[in-house]
């Protein structure tokens, strides 16, 4: 099986008309989705990639019978964004992608709130969506469909990454080790985000084609040390391996100076790279120097658990 | 983005909480005209983006509007921790009964902003929570349902506040709650919030930091404060000459977006890496394995062949830079063709040998093969996704410092 997403998934693409959004339709159908529809206000009676194009989700509701989609993937400029996750919220659309980047943060609380409310789910912003290899993928995640193709292999793995691009690194180590990936999703880099590594867990937990996940974690936030907290309280199945980038910003002439993603702007210590890791290593989740490590812990850490 | 104290103390009375009557001034003769209009005991506040300036000097008292001039005069000329003050603030010595702590973060676990709370205020919130937790109230606040005064109230009681002080807390707190979600900040804060002989309470200090990408909303905000264009974000450090000319390079052309930063680095290693994760991951496996980067930087997007050109050549005119890394994690949006083009243009422009300049070519994805073709033509050092991101940062680190 997989998480969130599965091969009877439809979804829409909102912001479809886009340059960005046009070449994650064509990526997206390559690799086997379903998109029933795509929204740009102004833009109805178009087609994209053979995706007919709408002027609001409720018409694309309209158009499928009534049928509500299980999931948008969101590309709308910020400006735009919360209205547009507000709007398929409204239509009770369920898993929300959201790949647009600098939304303020005021804004993504509010998306996240309503989602809460709402019983759904929002993946990112600044996230490249949610791949499970061979089968569907809703975002940019993996690239056009061949590229997706060889760095994404079925497995055992789940990944959950705060960088898009390191998802598919790290997919592709593990595929390349013969271990695959099971579900991998990207985040996001904010400082807020829908769904962090903790609230993922339960997801994956029930995940039976799930046997371990690998996380890329960076400084700044509080999301390493949520996990660490779930992993204490909750009996998991599943053994945890971390991955930490951007230790060299724990240096004193680094401070104050902003890398990478917007949410690894070190405010405080316990942001830290150093204090992190400590945490993780605390709640028994090993923390690799580097990546091609992984393959390895990952069969070691399911040799210990299954012993055959 | 960053705020003056007195464009700070400017943002909270437009919310309709009730500040002193000061006067911010650049001219410290024209200080000594505030505090005669003021009439009595005045404080002369340096108005630096930096922390420390009481300890530093820039916090005087005067007794008289001569006094207030002298010590402007002082303060003008001061620099703290290498800033030089906007200006001086010249304030009312308001006559103290107690002194509160109120302030507004956004909590990145729950989702939603945190209100704070306490009443001891004039030191550092930190470490009141650490010495004494039961004199600090918190509460989370909705963003999407209106907010109501019973909020604020239930954290002010929690900080052990009761009384008329509680009752004359609330609504400054409410609207502080509510300036951070209108005017997009991260961190609105009024230490101290004082107490006055007479009940009332008033803001002595605030400190307000805004959100960058709420920038373009709070446009008409920024402007009435007087801020204009050209100073930014108000980042904490002066771009060096090398982020300047990478800013340039990338607002250009909108293909694809880089970054270079070089404010801290050294070394002798230049780096033109991508994307964002990737660039932390290469720049911590570079220095693990002993090597000095020159710089940091990020690849995003699908930059044109002049955009990677343009950063590689900034990165090789660094001094002390003989040769450059390139590399990133498996691309799938840039193309891998297009930065090898760019990188080995800017060495010939430069009149470099590619193949001696370019240590190492790591980046695997998207259009490699027509990439490789071309990184063979001229004899430079190549992998793809069966060299880790470690081994070719390693490689590199091997041919730099094997050379030097």
């Amino acid at each position: 099986m997989s998480i969130l997403i599965n091969q009877d998934t439809t979804f829409i693409i909102q912001g479809i008309t886009g340059r960005e959004a046009v070449n994650l339709t064509r990526e997206c159908l390559d690799y086997g989705s379903k998109i029933v529809g795509g929204v740009t206000p102004g833009r109805k009676g178009r087609e994209v990639h053979g995706v007919p194009v709408f002027d609001t989700v409720e018409q694309v509701v309209e158009h499928n019978g009534g049928v509500i989609p299980d999931g948008s993937v969101v590309t709308v400029p910020p400006a735009g964004t919360r209205d547009a996750v507000f709007e398929a919220l409204h239509a009770g659309i369920k898993t929300i992608v959201i790949v647009t980047e600098r939304i303020p943060r005021r804004d993504v609380a509010m998306m996240v709130e309503l989602a809460d409310a709402k019983g759904a789910r929002i993946i990112g912003p600044n996230c490249l969506g949610v791949i499970v290899p061979g089968v569907a993928k809703m975002g940019g995640i993996g690239g056009p469909a061949r590229n997706a193709a060889v760095a994404y292999q079925p497995g055992a793995v789940g990944v959950m990454s705060r960088s898009g691009g390191m998802t598919t690194e790290i997919s592709s180590t593990l595929t390349a080790a013969g271990l695959g990936v099971s579900t991998a999703v990207s985040i996001g880099g904010d400082a807020i985000i829908g769904s962090t590594y903790a609230e993922l867990m339960p997801y994956f937990e029930a995940d039976e084609q799930t046997q371990a996940i690998v996380i890329y974690t960076e400084p700044g936030g509080r999301m390493e040390a949520q996990l660490a907290q779930w992993v204490k309280e909750h009996d998991s199945r599943l053994p945890i391996i971390a991955f930490m980038a951007g230790k060299f910003m724990d240096d004193e002439e680094m401070q104050g100076m902003s890398f990478g993603h917007a949410g690894t702007i070190v405010e405080g210590k316990e942001d830290s790279a150093t204090e992190k890791i400590a945490r993780l290593e605390a709640a028994g989740i090993p923390v690799v120097q580097r990546i091609d490590e992984i393959p390895d812990l990952v069969k070691a850490k399911l040799a210990e658990r299954s012993p055959a | 983005m960053r705020f003056f104290e007195y464009e700070a103390r400017e943002v909270v009375k437009r919310a309709g909480i009730p500040v002193t009557d000061y006067g911010f001034t650049t001219d410290a003769a024209e200080a000594r005209t505030i505090a005669e209009r003021i009439g009595g005991p005045t404080v002369i506040k340096s108005q630096v983006l930096t922390g420390g300036r009481m300890k530093a000097g820039g916090v005087k008292f005067a007794d008289t509007p001569e006094e207030a001039e002298a010590h402007a005069r002082d303060i003008l000329a001061l620099e703290i921790n290498g800033h030089m003050p906007r200006g001086v603030l010249v304030d009312p010595k308001a006559e103290v009964e107690q002194e509160y702590y109120a302030g507004v973060v956004w909590d990145g676990t729950a989702k939603r902003p945190l209100m704070l709370f306490s009443d001891m205020g004039g030191i550092d919130i930190e470490q009141v929570a650490e010495e004494h937790p039961d004199h600090v109230g918190r509460g989370h606040f909705s963003t999407i349902e209106p907010f109501s005064d019973f909020q604020a109230k239930q954290v002010i009681a929690a900080a052990g506040v009761t009384g008329r002080a509680l009752q004359r807390a609330t609504p400054v707190l409410a609207r502080l709650a509510q300036l951070f979600l209108d005017n997009d900040m991260t961190l609105a804060e009024i230490n101290p919030l004082a107490e006055l002989k007479d009940g009332s309470f008033v803001a002595l200090d605030a400190h307000m930091e805004m959100e960058n990408e709420g920038m373009p909303r709070q446009k008409n905000l920024i402007e009435a404060l007087g801020i204009g264009a050209e100073e930014g974000t108000r980042e904490d450090h002066t771009p060096t000459a090398f982020e300047e000319a990478v800013k340039a390079i990338d607002a250009a052309d909108h293909r694809g977006v880089i970054q270079g930063k070089d404010t801290g680095f050294n070394g002798n290693i230049g780096l033109v890496i991508g994307a964002g994760g990737g660039s932390l991951t290469l720049t911590d496996a570079v220095r693990q394995q002993g090597g000095k980067p020159a710089n940091y930087s990020e690849i995003g997007g699908n930059p044109s062949v002049a955009k990677a050109c343009g950063l590689a050549k900034q990165v090789l005119q660094k001094d002390g830079v003989e040769k450059i890394a390139v590399m990133m994690s498996i691309v799938s949006n840039t193309r891998v063709d297009i930065v090898a083009r760019g990188v080995i243009k800017a060495c010939l422009e430069l009149g470099r040998d590619p193949g001696e300049t370019i240590a190492i070519f790591r980046i695997p994805g998207a259009w490699e093969e027509e990439g490789f073709k071309i990184l063979d033509k001229y004899g430079i050092e190549y992998c793809d996704r069966s060299v880790s991101l470690w081994e070719a940062a390693g490689r590199a680190v091997a041919k730099i410092e094997g050379a030097s």
